[in-house]
């Protein structure tokens, strides 16, 4: 088991180590124009130019310059913005990562609750008019551009409807931190928490409904079933449980998507200042050092975030070991 | 149910002909088809629609009138809030042909921006479907057939590219293209070319549908009749060819309805981040996001370019479902992460 852990975090380490070099590739050496005056951002000066030559060393060879980069990220965390001079990016990741997790966290409650429900309630009803309404319901959760999503609940709970009783107690967009008030976080962040999880909800809701219908026709299941179990209980307590195992590992890679940059659209359209919002504020300001920052830093995440999630199954499933 | 049902006319017709026919009775996914096919007509239609509304989508056209009831109206009016100064685009007339759903921030006709707009988004999401079936393939095959080096350097870099936050992939291509566009060897895309998002999108899902493939590869190499083959000394190009391709084929048929869905979101959010399609072009994303500035006061701007998304997708979702039910009855295909 040991052996195999290692494997993967060793695996693990790897991927970091060609992301960054992938990251570095992108923005040092893609074909086109001079890295410096990407770095330095539109219609930079000579002397700042000078100063981003100088700072990442573009006139020495191309694996000194990753060597840099590195350093400027990881170790001594001076990377700073040229379009807001002297602003050090590192401390503004930072900050943003709490924004990104309350918002994730909250969505990630609410579309583990509702696609459970309605993967098992379409899974026992399956091809009823129930179960059909379910799946269209999800399909078309699948199918809505998120950002769009956001869009027209901003135009309900902001514009149209915010006056009638229904909507009025919808804050105006952004986020409150939690220790300033737990009840203001909450009540702006429930429009976002919605928005986000319907996508979820709908892929989760399928997925469990497939792994069920599939699980009923195991053999476990039939003989619980000649033991003469109820079949909610064989449904409740046998199927739902080892359907549970890949739903578990879905959860896990999209948790840390999300996380790393993957609800930057959903920050963006409610104006929350999380990593995604600080990514395409840079986007718009063409500040490479910001994006250099919270793409590595995101894509770390996720890559930990997948690691994590095949240990515990290491842990958890005797099978996996071997492999 | 009926396509469960193995008649002897199925076994005499062939897998294709078999799944075929399952396909046109699945009536829902059949429906999907049709509407697919009525959407891009109509978006094939834009050109027609703008010069029999006598419209130009792609220049401002701030000072344009139109006759709305019997009177001249200016699609620009002034606007009544605040001091006046400012002017707000014409509504909804829900005329045909007369800004059907209004004008937008620079007085052009919604609705002929959403018809060419659609021709755009399919345009792009086909292109990188094709874009991303193309190499997947090539690798998927190369790592799953020749295995050992091969395979490793392969698989680690899919690794690399997969664990990587799709959208944040895309940004990073994108702001390095978007101002100088882009050569790589003898080809060169210009800054703003539609290709930047054709390319953009179609390398981010490489490794989605290159990692199934790999896998079916690796298990139809191990299958008898390609050891048969093996031991009768068939090379292996013409292995490859003629016994492994065509039966990763209905796996490439039934990524395509479901890439192109997921390609058309993904345009759509490229376009609204400003790194997709580039002004004055026009697709369904950046339409909202032209809507964006204007959605309290006129939000059918915004509204009708997603609707339409949603029904496209939806409509190629289906359609996706189906043709798995048709061609691979186990569901052994899975798109994603999962």
């Amino acid at each position: 088991m040991f052996l195999a852990i290692i494997q993967r975090l060793w695996q693990m380490l790897f991927v970091m180590f060609g992301i960054s070099v992938l990251v570095f590739l992108i923005f040092f050496a893609t074909p086109g124009a001079d890295p410096a005056s990407r770095i330095a951002g539109r219609g930079a000066s000579a002397e700042i130019l000078e100063a981003v030559r100088k700072s990442f060393g573009l006139d020495q060879p191309i694996y000194v310059q990753y060597f840099t980069m590195m350093k400027k990220i990881f170790i001594t965390g001076d990377l700073t913005s040229f379009v807001n001079r002297g602003w050090k990016v590192v401390p503004a990741v930072l900050d943003t990562i709490p924004v990104t997790i309350s918002l994730v966290m909250g969505a990630a409650i609410l579309w583990v609750v509702f696609s459970m429900i309605i993967g098992t309630v379409a899974a026992a009803t399956k091809d009823s008019w129930l179960d059909r309404s379910l799946m269209i319901l999800g399909l078309i959760g699948i199918s809505m551009p998120v950002f769009w999503l956001g869009e027209v609940m901003n135009l309900v709970t902001q514009s149209r409807f915010h006056d009638t009783w229904m909507f009025s107690w919808v804050p105006p967009l952004g986020y409150k931190n939690f220790i300033d008030g737990p009840k203001a976080w909450f009540l702006t962040l429930v429009i976002p928490w919605i928005t986000l999880a319907i996508l979820y909800i709908g892929l989760y809701g399928r997925v469990l409904r497939a792994n069920l219908i599939e699980a009923m026709q195991e053999d476990y299941v039939r003989t619980a079933r000649a033991k003469g179990l109820s079949e909610t209980r064989i449904l409740l307590r046998h199927a739902l449980r080892t359907s549970l195992i890949s739903f578990v590992t879905l959860f896990g890679l999209d948790f840390g998507a999300l996380v790393g940059g993957s609800a930057l659209l959903t920050e963006v359209v409610f104006n929350l200042h999380g990593i995604g919002k600080l990514t395409y504020d840079a986007l718009l300001n063409l500040d490479l050092p910001i994006i250099m920052t919270t793409v590595i830093f995101a894509s770390f995440f996720v890559v930990m975030a997948n690691a994590v999630v095949d240990v515990l199954y290491i842990i958890l499933d005797p099978r996996v070991r071997k492999a | 149910m009926t396509a469960l049902v193995e008649t002897r006319s199925d076994i005499s017709r062939g897998p294709w002909a078999t799944a075929f026919r399952r396909l046109r009775h699945d009536k829902v996914a059949m429906a999907a088809l049709i509407f697919f096919c009525l959407i891009l007509v109509s978006c094939l239609s834009a050109p027609l629609y703008a010069k029999w509304a006598g419209v130009n989508p792609f220049t401002s056209t701030l000072d344009a009138t139109i006759m709305l009831d019997g009177k001249q109206t200016a699609v620009m009016e002034q606007s009544t809030e605040g001091l006046g100064l400012g002017y707000n685009p014409i509504g909804p007339t829900w005329q045909l042909g007369n800004y059907f759903l209004g004008a937008d921030n620079q007085g052009r006709d919604v609705m002929a921006r959403l018809l060419y707009g659609g021709w755009t988004s399919i345009i792009i999401a086909s292109g990188a479907t094709i874009l991303t079936l193309l190499f997947a393939t090539v690798l998927g095959l190369a790592a799953g057939f020749f295995g050992g080096v091969t395979d490793m350097i392969l698989s680690r870099i899919l690794d690399i590219l997969w664990a990587f936050p799709v959208y944040l992939l895309a940004i990073s291509l994108s702001i390095v293209m978007i101002a100088h566009g882009i050569d790589i060897g003898p080809f060169t895309i210009e800054s703003g070319s539609l290709w930047l998002p054709v390319f953009i999108i179609g390398v981010i899902y490489i490794p989605y549908v290159a990692r199934p493939i790999r896998g079916q590869v690796l298990s139809l190499r191990e299958s008898e009749f390609v050891l048969a083959a093996i031991s009768l000394g068939v090379p292996s190009h013409r292995i490859l060819f003629r016994d492994i391709l065509p039966n990763v084929t209905t796996t490439l048929i039934v990524f395509v309805p479901l890439m192109m869905a997921l390609n058309m979101l993904t345009e759509s959010a490229l376009s609204f981040l400003s790194i997709g399609v580039q002004p004055p072009d026009a697709s369904w994303g950046t339409i909202i996001q032209d809507g964006q500035g204007l959605l309290y006061s006129r939000p059918w701007v915004a509204l009708a370019p997603g609707i339409a998304i949603v029904i496209t997708v939806l409509a190629l979702n289906v359609l996706g479902d189906g043709l798995r039910d048709a061609l691979d009855p186990r569901s052994k295909i899975k798109l994603g992460r999962g």
